[in-house]
Formats: C-alpha cells, structure tokens, sequence
C-alpha cells in the first residue's frame, strides 16, 4: 500500500470499470433484447410478465365477483364461469405466484451473494421464454373459448378423455409442462449460484435469510414439480393415445390423479411461501434497523417446513374416503408444521420488539402479515382436523382460508418487498405516499372481500358455482365481498401508478437507499452488468453493516465475463469460471420446444419430428465458442495497490 | 472503497473438476429432477398394483431375456464410462475420446436392445393400466438413453472438432456421472418391469 494513494487509485478503478462494462454488456439491437443473459434483465423480465399475468388472473377474479355480486345474475354463463376460475387459479399460481418468486431470486440472490453472474445464465433465459411462451399458450387458447374449465387441479375423471372434450384440457397439462419445465432449469440455477458462486467467505450460515429461503424453495421445486409433470404426462397420453392410467375400467385409478397432484401441489404452496418468509425476515431486519433476530433458527425453520411440506398432501383429500389412519397421520403432519411457522413469528416479533420499527411501506406490508396470515394459519388449523374438514369441504371457507394463507402468507411480502427492491431494480424510489394509499386500500380491501367468506362457506355457500338462488342469506356477503374485490383492484392500480410514476419521475434511488445490511445494497442502484467491481470479501452476516470496510477481491479478469467459483459450505477461494455470453439460442431453442409441446397435444409423433429443431436448438447453444484464454488480470490495480 | 486490504485471486486456476465445478452441482439437480421422476413412476406403479387382485391383470409378465441382457450389458458399460471419466479427469484427452466413443456404441447397442424389450413387454400400453405404466415406465429410461447417446455424440463431435480444452475435459467428465445415473435407475426400473410380475 503506498503512502497515498487516493488520486491514481479511482482512475485505475474507473478505467477498469469501463473496461468491465464492455465485457459485460448485452448485444445491441433487438437480437441483442433476445439473446439477453444478465440475471437482473431477465428477473426483471419474469417479475414484469408475472406481474402482468397477475393482472389477468385478477380481472378474471374480479369478473367471478361481479357475477357472484347478486344472485341469479346472468352475466356469464356456466361455462364461462368455469373457464374463469380455472383459469384465474392457474394463471395465479403457475404464471404469477412462482415466476414472480423466482424473478426476485433470480434477480437479487446473485447480488445478495455477492456474485458477478447468476450460474447458467442461458438456461435462465430459456426458462424465461419457456414461461412467457406457456403464459402467452394459456391464454390465447382461452381467448380461442379453449380455456382449461376443469379447475386448477383439473381432477379426472372430469379431465380425462370420457368427460373432457375438445383440448380444454390438454392445454391446461401443456401449460404446465411449459411452466414446469421453466420452474425447474431456474431452480437449478439458483441452487447452483447459491452453492458455488458466493462471495469468498461467505460461509452458509453468514448467508442472506431470502438466499436461504430461494434455496430451500428450489429445492422444493426439484422434488415436487417432477410429480405434477408425471401427472400430466400421464393425463395427456391417456386422452391422446388411450393408455389407463385413470381408467377404474381398466385397473386405473382416478385417486392416482389426485395423490400426483398434491404431493406436487402441496409443496407447491409452500414454494409461494418460503421466498416470502425469507422476504419478511428482510423486510424486519432492515425496517428495524437491527440483525434479525434468531438467524439459525429462522434458516432451521424453512428447511424443515421444506421437508414437512411434503407430508401433507393428503389432507387435500380427506374427502375421498381414505382409511382412517392415514388420515390420522396427514393431520398430525399437517399440524406440526404450524410448529416452524409459529417459531419464525416468534423471531420476528422479537426483532420488532428490540428494535426500532421505521414506518415505510414494505413494513407496514410485513406487518398487515402478521394479521392476515394468522387469520388463514388458523383456519389451516381448523381444517386439519378431519371432521372439520368433511363439513366445509368444496365451500368457501376453504377459498376463504387459501386466500388468507396465500395472499397474507405470499402477496403481503412480496408487495412490500418489490417496493423494497424497488430502487434496486430500477434505479427509482417509489413514492412513499402513494405506496401506503395503495397499502391501506389492499389492506381493506383484501379483508372485505375475504373475511365474509368464511361465514358464506359455513352458510354452505359451495365453491365453483357460477350463481346461487336467492333467499339463501348469501346475499348480503356477496355483495361485500364483490364490494372489496373493487378496493383491491384500486389498490393493484393505485400500485401501477406508482410504478408508473416513479420509472418517470421518481427520485433517483442511491446505492443503499433504506440502509440496509446485505450485500445487495453494496453497489450501485441498479447494478452495473457486472454487479460489483471490486468482489467484496465478506467476513460476517450483513456485512455492509458490520463490515464497512470490506477486504476486496483483484485478480479477476477484466476483459471476460470471469466470476469467482467458491467451496459450497464455507466459500473458500476456489477457481475462475468464464460465465457464458449473450446468445440467441435459448431463445431459438425455446421455441423449438414450445412448437414440441404444442403439437404432441394433437398427435404423439410431435414428440419424435419435433425433438430434431430442438436438438439443433441446444447444439447452437452449446456451439464451441471463443473462450478467451485467461488474461493476466487487472495490472492496474494489483500495481497500484501493491506498489 | 479505499479498501486497504486485498485478496489476490489471479493465482487460482480456470477450471474445477467434481464438486469444485459448478457443472457437476448442475448435474447433481438435474439427476435429482429425474430421479424423482423415477421413484414418481416406481411409486405409480405400485399404487396400481395394489388396486388389483392379479398382478399382472390378464397378461403374462414380460419376457426375461431382453431385459435381462439389458442389464447385464449396461452394468458392464460402468467399465468403459469410469476409463473415459478418469482420462478427462487426469486431461488424458486421446484416451478420454476414445473412450467416450466406445461408451457411445456402447449405449447404441443398449438403445437396439431396447427395441426388443419393448415387444417382449407381453402387453401393449393401450391394453390396461398395467400395461400403461409398463410403458411409461422403460419409455423414461428409453428417453434418458436416447438423450445421452445424443448428448455423448455431441460431445464428440465438440471435441473431435477442438479446442480440446479443460473445460471440455469438465464436460465429458460430467457426462460420464450421468451416464452412472442412467445405469443406477435401470435397476429399480428393471426389478419393477420384469422381477415384481414375477413375485406375489
């Protein structure tokens, strides 16, 4: 180190800074827009695309409320009604709830660990355009009067080839392995990031609590969504080409379908709600101002709410007449995952309680938690137990109960967090104003529309029923009921303008805008392509705050994408890794697979003919390209430094 | 960020083989994927023959010999597929080609093989559930055979045409864990097919 360095040393680190973000830039023009790779472009991507698909799913909810808003109402008619609410459940949860959780994984978790890139980039991208495609599948073929109208779980043998006609239902198991096949390859990414590309140092448990959260959920995702694609496999070949999997005629059985489906679609819950408890134990540490409190308990929470979620699926099904002791055990396991739920509200209400509470907007969405989850965690509760479950089985209590967990458990989180990441993301803060008006309306809102559910579920009121006589004494809570759906979507509007307004006009966000502690907010807002220049060394949890002056990593090249390849647990130095550059064929090779799942809905040899442009598909992308041999690294600042 | 302290990193090396290399972490979530899907058919598979009184209902059990050799043969291919991995490994890059060569024939004789084995299966996939899964079950192995002779080939080609570098040492190092899955899975496959019809 010399005597005084400070006048050359900013220079060296501009010129090198320049130098990296030629390295790093995306192609230009509008191959340049598809041949995308860099993780905070392509997150931004899946949040945006989720978030508009949210936008869809929630006309469609609030069309279901309008038409329930009286009885006997004839503004659309059976079928409709039944293409709408299954197609407001899937488009919530496989084009909205999981993308949008894995857009901000893919997003932050690379910045949270400090890294330069996100693993396999391309593959993020393929799954990107794997998802938008299987989005855009869904809905075109609904507005075709295709749309999938067997529910979200499209049980047989509703939706095998006795009762379900025409492809409603084919496009509803397509759909899935679009979304499937893209939850999957960007699962494996994060894992892979999270284990191999943190920061020198930052050992497992120095990790970010929403690093932990992605992780556990990814692999979640491994596991489960392998069972739904088995499912629905196996759900088209015997629409398509008469094989029995669901057949009772034949030795098959319609229970299979429903034992697939959950022991996917529980776990499924759980993947929407793991990310958002990583996003409230962030939100809390940075609006308390405090590290959270109870760190390795909160980890051990998720990861054995990972595993116990795998043992629940049969209480979907207590109403298909199982034995006895079955049932028993899946209401045991059902309950004992109250057991790390409460614990992580435990933690959480400690760090409030010890820190200082500053009331910005993603708290007061971390908060409305508090309340709106307990509200559906104990209904969960209730309807663990058998006998309860039997009498309000297909009502809306249970719509009642989902949406409490879901949106309480999920959607709170993960709006405060977007306004949280906000700046992060784009570079603007959003308005603090309009983000409580938007707060307080959903807030409202949400509970007037859900809350009298409960007591339309135990009036008998059933699911899934496009009107109602009257005379029944549903009246009065339909009609509140449409009355917040109309709050809600002012609030999802009121959101929008914000969004709007702030990428216009909004305050130029500055690196660590909330003062927080993790490592995201070590560098610019947004990040430059390459995230941080210099890799910081971290020595400690929440390092920006216990670390103010880091121990920086040269050595790395400048002139190729090089990222730094660590140990899975305690991230020692490894080796150097060039992380692949921007290229055209995801994209290519994700429509050769759109054209493959689209056509094998009409004829199995799709399958076959279709396999060949996807194989050329992958062998361009994985074409031999010039990788740079590795440059002598960063003269500049090694010299200077070291002089 | 006047950081005074520095860690040097330019010394490190510019490729990791095993569970240093990012890929192999890759290959480790894509076995986990498919070998849920595996023990997701397996556990299909029971549940349905725990719905009937005969198993297999109506049709004889599939015939032994194809499989059989079918399973001696891709229990033997361990043998060439741990050379080529060790050649990649120690960047023997002659032997290592060679190697993923023969391990290519190798599988496509597995892949003739396996065309037998569909019609000694004794039950087509249209017949009953049971056949159905039957079906279901060798065609996921048949895919990941498919699919691996494609990718090996690739690799090949990748390699014969260069730059033969570390990285592609990686590659043919990984592609060589998978084919150890490939042969891992046939085993419960290959008792479910053709030894539980055999069994009450």
């Amino acid at each position: 180190m010399s005597a005084d360095p400070q006048p050359a040393q900013p220079t060296a680190l501009d010129r090198e800074r320049t130098e990296l973000g030629a390295t790093w830039a995306e192609t230009p023009g509008w191959m340049g827009w598809l041949s995308a790779v860099d993780h905070k472009t392509i997150g931004r991507r899946f949040i945006l695309t989720a978030i508009a698909f949210f936008a869809l799913g929630g006309l469609l909810a609030v069309l279901m409320r309008l038409q329930l808003a009286r009885p006997e109402q004839r503004l659309v008619d059976a079928d409709l009604y039944n293409q709408l609410f299954t197609m407001h459940g899937s488009t919530m949860m496989f084009l909205f709830a999981v993308p949008v959780m894995e857009g901000l994984g893919i997003a932050m978790v690379p910045l949270m660990v400090g890294a330069r890139a996100i693993a396999f980039p391309r593959l993020v991208a393929f799954g990107y355009w794997m998802f938008l495609f299987g989005g855009l599948f869904l809905w075109i073929s609904f507005a075709l009067n295709i749309g999938p109208d067997n529910g979200w779980f499209s049980y047989v043998p509703l939706a095998g080839p006795a009762y379900g006609a025409g492809k409603r239902a084919d496009v509803w198991a397509q759909m899935i392995t679009f979304t499937e096949l893209s939850g999957l390859v960007v699962a494996t990414s994060i894992i892979v990031t999270i284990f191999k590309y943190r920061a020198p140092g930052m050992s497992l448990d120095r990790m970010p609590i929403f690093a932990w959260s992605e992780l556990v959920t990814a692999g979640m995702i491994l596991i489960a969504m392998p069972a739904v694609m088995v499912a629905s496999t196996a759900l088209i070949l015997d629409r398509l080409i008469a094989t029995h999997f669901f057949n009772q005629a034949e030795g098959g059985d319609p229970l299979l379908w429903q034992h697939l489906f959950w022991f996917f679609g529980h776990p499924e819950v759980y993947i929407i709600f793991l990310p958002a408890q990583g996003m409230m134990s962030t939100l809390i540490q940075t609006f308390t101002g405090r590290p959270i409190y109870g760190y390795i308990a909160l980890v051990l929470s998720l990861v054995s709410t990972g595993f116990i979620a795998f043992g629940l699926w049969v209480h979907h099904m207590f109403a298909t007449g199982l034995p006895q002791v079955g049932e028993s055990f899946f209401t045991a396991a059902s309950m004992m995952i109250a057991i790390p739920s409460g614990l992580q509200i435990f933690c959480w209400i400690a760090s409030i309680w010890r820190g200082r509470i500053q009331w910005k907007t993603p708290m007061l969405y971390a908060l409305a938690y508090f309340f709106v989850f307990l509200v559906g965690g104990l209904t969960g509760v209730m309807l663990a137990a058998v006998s309860l479950d039997l009498q309000v089985h297909d009502t809306f209590f249970v719509v009642a109960h989902f949406h409490y967990v879901l949106i309480g458990g999920s959607i709170f989180p993960l709006f405060g967090a977007l306004h949280y990441w906000f700046p992060k993301l784009t570079g603007r803060m959003l308005s603090e104003r309009l983000g409580v008006i938007a707060f307080t309306l959903l807030f409202i809102g949400f509970n007037l529309t859900f809350f009298p559910m409960h007591q339309l579920g135990l009036l008998g009121m059933p699911r899934r029923v496009y009107t109602y006589p009257a005379g029944l004494g549903w009246e009065g809570l339909n009609l509140l009921a449409t009355a917040g759906g109309a709050l809600m979507a002012l609030a999802v509007i009121t959101y929008a303008i914000n969004v709007v307004w702030a990428l216009r006009r909004g305050t130029h966000a500055a690196a660590n805008p909330w003062n927080a502690g993790t490592l995201e907010w070590a560098t610019a807002s947004p990040p430059p392509a390459y995230n941080f220049h210099p890799v910081l060394v971290v020595r400690g949890r929440d390092s920006v705050w216990t670390d103010p002056d880091p121990i920086t990593v040269i050595g790395l090249s400048c002139a190729r994408r090089e990222v730094l390849i660590t140990r899975v647990v305690d991230a020692n130095l490894d080796h150097r890794f060039e992380s692949p550059t921007p290229s055209i064929w995801p994209f290519i090779t994700a429509i050769a697979t759109s054209i493959l799942f689209i056509g094998s809905i009409f004829t199995p040899w799709a399958v076959v003919w279709g396999s060949i442009p996807v194989a050329i598909g992958l062998i361009g992308w994985f074409w031999p390209g010039s990788k740079s041999a590795p440059q002598e690294p960063t003269g500049a600042v090694i010299r200077e430094r070291l002089a | 960020m006047n950081g005074s302290r520095t860690l040097d990193v330019a010394h490190l090396p510019d490729i990791g083989f095993g569970d240093r290399s990012p890929l192999r972490w890759g290959m480790l979530a894509m076995i986990a994927i498919e070998g849920a899907g595996f023990a997701l058919l397996a556990a299909t598979y029971l549940y349905l023959r725990s719905r009937v009184p005969h198993w297999p209902p109506g049709v004889p059990p599939p015939s032994l010999l194809y499989g059989t050799l079918n399973l001696g043969m891709i229990l033997l291919s361990a043998v060439p597929n741990e050379i080529t991995k060790r050649a990649s490994r120690r960047m023997d890059s002659a032997i290592a080609v060679s190697g993923l060569a023969i391990c290519i024939v190798w599988a496509l004789v597995l892949c003739a093989i396996r065309f037998l084995e569909f019609g000694a299966l004794n039950v087509n996939y249209d017949t009953n559930a049971y056949g159905s899964i039957v079906w279901f079950l060798l065609g996921y192995h048949t895919t990941h055979l498919i699919t691996d002779v494609a990718d090996s080939m690739v690799l090949l080609w990748f390699a014969l045409r260069g730059p033969l570098d570390g990285h592609r040492m990686v590659d043919i190092t990984e592609n060589a864990v998978y084919w150890y899955f490939v042969i891992a899975a046939w085993i419960p496959v290959y008792l479910l097919i053709y030894v539980a019809p055999r069994i009450v």
